[in-house]
């Protein structure tokens, strides 16, 4: 047990590693520096700027330096909002994004698996034929849209919620936008549930838990669910992934303070630290979800401790 | 593998789901190749004398008209145009990387096979999406590298299922055969594995294109995709949540387009997979 | 049918009949078997795959999809189950009524501890506490020799091996004391030497509990070990059954008569198990036409591919479906 999760953080270090060193190089090489846009500079200046921000080292050195700070938690400075850190935007942005991002996860979850064992025990009835068209429809449709549409029933037309905005506190500002990131995970968590719970019904210990005469519930719950939701727990990552990405729009147009809204805000005025360390934030929230789903398989399947 | 091909066909055209889906496919793509002359007005057109105006038949603005005055049948129609051309050329682009990674690893098979497939899990495992991101804050916007970065995307899922079909027609006896009589490793990869990968692969490409049209609109959305005067279905959209107590319109004309495009692409590449493995359906 | 006809069955088919609807018309699995088994009697049912012998029992405990069509009547201790609710059907089913499966090694829930795959029949039938429950399938393990039960409750299925598997399925259909066993080819999938104990064990438990048996194999000589009778079915329907002695010593059918045959032959050479006989069984979705044998009989006449022969009784305690028996 213990053997298997050391072997499968051995194998996510290395990766961040090489994630944190791609990018920084990439950054590097790339035409141009981050204060080519301010023209008016005098080469005194910028040559001061480039000694403040270390750019005038050799590169090797800077890579240490990124490392060593990375490692106690500092991203560095950014280079628009000059007077915060990376790591402060971030601090600053996290708990809203998390905010939402385990609102929407966990709605997406328990509504998706309900969703999905339902429409699985009523196969091909009208139950489940309508569920499955609306699950269709919630990843078809994508979050930049459902979330203004949103906005435009429940906040212009029948003023039940705000339409964007934000209040420390306020649940109700979160409503919308928790619910714009929740469509698309839960229809998939739905449609996996419903194939996964099919599929896994087939099987010989579902006829011996049937011909031990024990009730559908009973065989359902105790005998067919924790084997249909691995690939259920395979899609976490990718949930996390897809809310993460839905975030920056949502955080956009709702205007929420979250980190989504900083690294677009980056992109946009191409502020290289911060979006670095968004990367590397982001792929290390990642590659920490596909450890838990690894823990998670344990669980849901004894045999993979032998296995791997 | 002719006659399975039509069995597909067959199959699929007696499913209504699969039928409809590709209808609407086809009639968006012809309206948004011949939609923009069916209208008397430019895309770049100002009226100024209707700024943002309904959606009304009377003044010949369709869908109404943006804070410019600009018509949005026009603008919409054009607007889809370039999203579906970024899904088509960043779809070949995702096809061709997934066939030539695919049927690599799989034909060289052992170790070279087993470092290639790891490093799949592994760009699999990452936020890609950021590192599009990160690619245009550091080469600056530019399209075609949006094309190609989008493109980067799509090929995982494509590369794994060539490389399993290589990896079971390897082991085939006429390959073998051929191998035996000389053929070399590249014709024996575009004379054999391809052309009998190409099924699985139009199904998996039909499944990646609505996926990299919707990341397209998210980029340009976010305004780092496509630029003024340019306007895909994301800027669009992106223009009308801004205008949205206003003038819902804006938002509608473009949100509804790329919403029944992504749907009926969805469900379309869906039952085309169904028809191929029939094992995928339950 | 059976030899004390004064002591109702505790099994017992009448007409039973499996369809399975497929485009436009319907494929046939098991065509009007009418069997039963007797207090503490052990029945061995003979057939190559396909004969309907698993759906024919699969019937009996109601585990069939909801696309079978099923007809007839199955008495189960003298109480009508076939087409009970399953609520009702749950009752009977894992206590009165159990079954053995073929694969052991799927035939375990894989994620759920061997205690708690064995305590839950307790609970659910007896209604009896977790905690008393393990103690009871601590007894059942007991039961069907499995050593150190108090260790083998806190695995899973996996880390045991194909026979003891099967041990844990036997002693949990034993939980609640069971009147009929269903065992289906509860060794095919077993190494030759661990078959031999596990027929033992059946053995063994069959004599201690009083369960009736039904051992259900494609293998003559694996039933012909324990079971009192021996029904030989082919293309969904049974063409002979006969206590054991009387069949192996001398076959009515010709069918039962290669069969036999082909045990023989390949007593030598024990490798192939499955029996080897020319030509093919009809497919389930054909119409009858006579004997469905006929095309691979050395016996068959004109007669044998236009009349369908009827199950007739031979003797005392012999049916057989053939127009021209062996003597």
């Amino acid at each position: 047990m213990l053997r298997y999760f050391i072997k499968r953080l051995g194998g996510a270090i290395p990766t961040l590693f090489i994630i944190v060193t791609l990018s920084f190089l990439l950054v590097r090489i790339a035409p141009g520096g981050p204060f080519d846009e301010e023209k008016s500079l005098p080469p005194e200046i910028l040559a001061n700027l480039e000694a403040a921000y270390g750019l005038d080292q050799p590169l090797w050195v800077q890579y240490g330096r990124y490392l060593r700070a990375l490692l106690h938690g500092d991203f560095g400075p950014s280079f628009r909002y000059k007077d915060f850190t990376v790591t402060e935007l971030i601090g600053e942005g996290l708990p809203v994004t998390a905010q939402i991002g385990i609102a929407a996860l966990s709605l997406a979850l328990a509504l998706g698996l309900g969703i999905g064992v339902t429409a699985a025990l009523r196969q091909n009835r009208a139950a489940d034929h309508t569920f499955m068209t609306l699950v269709g429809a919630g990843i078809a449709v994508p979050s930049f849209v459902v979330l203004p549409l949103l906005g435009l029933v429940f906040g212009i037309y029948v003023h039940w919620l705000p339409v964007a905005g934000w209040q420390p506190g306020s649940v109700r500002h979160l409503i919308l936008p928790v619910v714009a990131l929740t469509l698309a995970p839960l229809a998939y968590v739905a449609r996996l549930t419903r194939a996964s719970l099919l599929e896994v019904m087939q099987r010989p210990f579902i006829r011996t838990a049937f011909s031990k005469g024990l009730p559908l519930r009973t065989v359902l719950l105790r005998h067919a669910l924790r084997p249909a939701l691995i690939p259920v727990a395979g899609y976490l990552a990718p949930a996390v992934a897809s809310i993460m990405t839905g975030s920056l729009v949502v955080e956009s147009i709702a205007g929420l303070p979250g980190v989504g809204r900083y690294l677009v805000q980056g992109a946009l005025n191409r502020d290289y630290t911060l979006v670095l360390g968004m990367v590397i934030l982001y792929s290390a929230i990642l590659i920490g979800m596909g450890l838990v789903v690894d823990l998670l398989y344990v669980w849901l399947d004894p045999r993979v401790r032998y296995e791997r | 593998m002719g006659s399975l091909r039509g069995d597909v066909g067959r199959g699929l055209l007696a499913n209504a789901g699969a039928r409809v889906s590709l209808g609407v496919v086809a009639a968006l793509a012809v309206l948004a190749v011949i939609g923009p002359w069916l209208n008397p007005n430019g895309a770049q057109t100002l009226d100024w004398s209707r700024v943002a105006a309904h959606p009304a038949l009377a003044h010949a603005h369709w869908f109404g008209t943006d804070r410019l005055g600009r018509d949005l049948f026009v603008r919409t129609l054009e607007g889809a145009r370039v999203s579906m051309m970024v899904g088509l050329v960043a779809g070949m682009v995702s096809l061709s990387l997934g066939l030539l990674y695919g049927a690599v690893a799989g034909y060289a098979g052992g170790r070279t096979d087993d470092v290639m497939m790891r490093t799949i899990e592994i760009i699999g495992g990452l936020p890609l999406i950021f590192f599009v991101i990160f690619l245009t804050v550091v080469f600056g916007r530019n399209e075609y590298l949006l094309f190609v970065s989008i493109g980067a995307i799509g090929w995982l899922t494509l590369a794994r299922i060539v490389r399993g079909q290589a990896l079971s027609i390897r082991r085939q006896a006429y390959i073998e055969a051929a191998i035996a009589t000389g053929a070399g490793s590249v014709r024996i990869i575009r004379k054999h594995v391809l052309p009998n990968v190409i099924g699985p692969v139009i199904v998996y490409a039909t499944l990646a294109i609505p996926q990299i049209i919707l990341l397209e609109s998210f980029l340009s959305f976010l305004g780092l995709g496509i630029r003024e005067p340019r306007a895909s279905l994301g800027t669009l959209i992106a223009e009308g949540a801004g205008e949205m107590e206003a003038a819902p319109w804006i938002l509608l004309a473009p949100g509804l387009f790329l919403t029944l495009l992504l749907l009926s692409l969805g469900v379309f590449g869906d039952r085309l997979r169904d028809s191929l493995e029939p094992g995928a359906r339950r | 049918m059976t030899a004390d006809s004064t002591v109702p069955p505790t099994l017992r088919t009448q007409e039973l009949r499996v369809e399975y609807p497929i485009d436009g018309g319907t494929v046939a699995a098991v065509r009007d078997v009418s069997l039963g088994v007797a207090a503490n009697e052990c029945l061995g049912v003979v057939g190559e795959s396909g004969s309907g012998k698993t759906q024919l029992f699969m019937a009996v405990m109601g585990l069939l999809p909801p696309k079978a069509r099923i007809a007839g009547s199955v008495t189960f201790e003298s109480e009508e189950i076939l087409g009970l609710r399953p609520q009702a059907l749950n009752r009977v089913r894992g206590s009165r009524l159990t079954m053995v499966f073929q694969d052991p090694m799927s035939s375990l829930t894989p994620h759920l501890k061997i205690g708690v795959q064995l305590a839950e029949v307790l609970v659910h039938h007896r209604g009896m506490s977790w905690r008393d429950a393990e103690l009871a399938a601590h007894r059942a393990l007991d039961r069907v020799r499995i050593p150190d039960p108090q260790r083998r409750l806190r695995q899973y299925p996996h880390e045991l091996s194909g026979g003891m598997r099967q041990r844990v399925m036997i002693g949990m259909s034993l939980l609640c004391e069971p009147s009929l066993l269903i065992a289906d080819e509860p060794t095919s999938a077993l190494d030759v030497s661990v078959q031999a104990r596990i027929l033992e064990l059946l053995s063994e438990v069959r004599a201690e509990t009083g369960v009736s048996i039904v051992l259900i194999s494609h293998d003559i000589a694996v039933v012909a070990c324990l079971a009192d009778r021996i029904a030989v079915m082919y293309a969904g329907r049974i063409v002979e059954s006969a206590p054991t002695a009387q069949l192996v010593r001398g076959a009515r059918h010709p069918y039962t008569a290669l069969l036999l045959q082909c045990v023989s032959d390949l007593r030598e050479a024990r490798s192939a198990r499955m029996p080897f006989i020319a030509g093919q069984a009809p497919g389930a979705s054909e119409p009858e036409h006579g004997c469905a044998f006929a095309p691979r009989c050395p016996r068959s006449t004109q007669r044998c591919a236009a009349e369908r022969p009827q199950l007739k009784l031979v003797g005392l305690a012999a049916q057989v479906a053939c127009h021209h028996p062996l003597a």
